[in-house]
């Protein structure tokens, strides 16, 4: 419990950090740090595959995307003051949301309506029907594997879409040769 | 007392008005796609911390104790979330190969110098 909330306490310490810098690569190792806070705190919460998964994704992939691109297009932001306007559009979502949230049941409550539907039968059927010790390798490859299928699907579209926007770039530098951005602040308008 | 029992979903909207504000509020292309992770983490833990159950442990069938009456946590919405944490890393890939073309066509990434662009263009 007390390690939840000193987990939560630097969560939510980092976030305001990462919303209030400037430095861009500070912020991208930031949110390393804050997807590692997380991958603890999921340990806690038992979602232990959900911890790995966002300890190499969100804390890896996320991190080295993330400076391949500050790479180039630079990693100063301007400076910018708090905007009225956004922050209490925000303050009204969250007060809507804290209210939402009064009617949910206790964190950690056994008898919560999401424990009472599907989930005892995966937790029943994951020995019984397919004999694997890991109940979340069932749900996902077996119970729900039409959704894995469509997540694939959707990887596949991302990996295309990236291709389609970064080898169009190489063919046009190519093509007029204007710039060469190695350093990240080459002046790239064409 | 009873409306402390929720204090985890309070820290969830907490993160999510700081992933929210990052997103609209702040210029750099980049810097919002870093608020839209924060954003994206704060919907994960939402609903991780749903299916934890008090005295549960992790979803996983021990081999060699008898395995009956164990007490496991909802491993539904564990499944869900890695699906959607694999899924945020594409969507995260694809909006940061945009914001290089923006950069490249542009020399800017930072939307409020864009918007003055296209302002002068037309």
């Amino acid at each position: 419990m007390w390690i939840e909330i000193v987990l939560f306490a630097l969560l939510v310490i980092t976030a305001v950090t990462i919303a209030g810098l400037n430095d861009l690569f500070a912020a991208a190792m930031l949110s390393g740090i804050f997807s590692l806070l997380c991958a603890s705190l999921f340990t806690l919460m038992d979602a232990v595959d959900v911890a790995f998964t966002e300890a190499a994704v969100g804390a890896g992939i996320s991190t080295v995307l993330m400076l391949g691109a500050l790479s180039l297009t630079g990693n100063r932001e301007n400076q910018q003051p708090l905007r009225l306007g956004p922050f209490v559009v925000v303050l009204l979502t969250g007060a809507v949301l804290i209210y939402g949230t009064l009617d949910m049941p206790a964190y950690g409550d056994p008898a919560a309506p999401i424990h009472q539907h599907v989930a005892p039968e995966y937790i029943a059927g994951a020995t019984a029907e397919f004999g694997l010790p890991n109940i979340v390798t069932v749900v996902l490859g077996s119970y729900r594997g039409f959704d894995t299928l469509g997540e694939t699907a959707v990887i596949f579209t991302a990996g295309v879409g990236v291709m389609a926007l970064l080898l169009g770039r190489r063919k046009r530098r190519d093509g007029d040769e204007v710039e060469t951005s190695g350093e990240g602040h080459g002046d790239a308008k064409s | 007392m009873e409306a402390l029992g929720v204090w985890n979903y309070w820290v969830v909207v907490l993160l999510m008005m700081i992933g929210l504000y990052t997103v609209i509020a702040r210029d750099h292309l980049v810097k919002k796609l870093i608020g839209l992770g924060v954003f994206q983490v704060s919907v994960i833990m939402f609903y991780v911390s749903m299916g934890k159950v008090t005295g549960g442990t992790a979803p996983i069938i021990p081999d060699e104790v008898p395995a009956e009456g164990i007490l496991y946590s909802n491993p539904l919405p564990h499944v869900l979330m890695l699906t959607a944490i694999v899924v945020g890393v594409a969507t995260l890939a694809v909006g940061l190969a945009l914001v290089v073309r923006i950069r490249e066509a542009y020399g800017t990434a930072e939307e409020d110098e864009l918007q003055r662009m296209n302002g002068a263009q037309s």
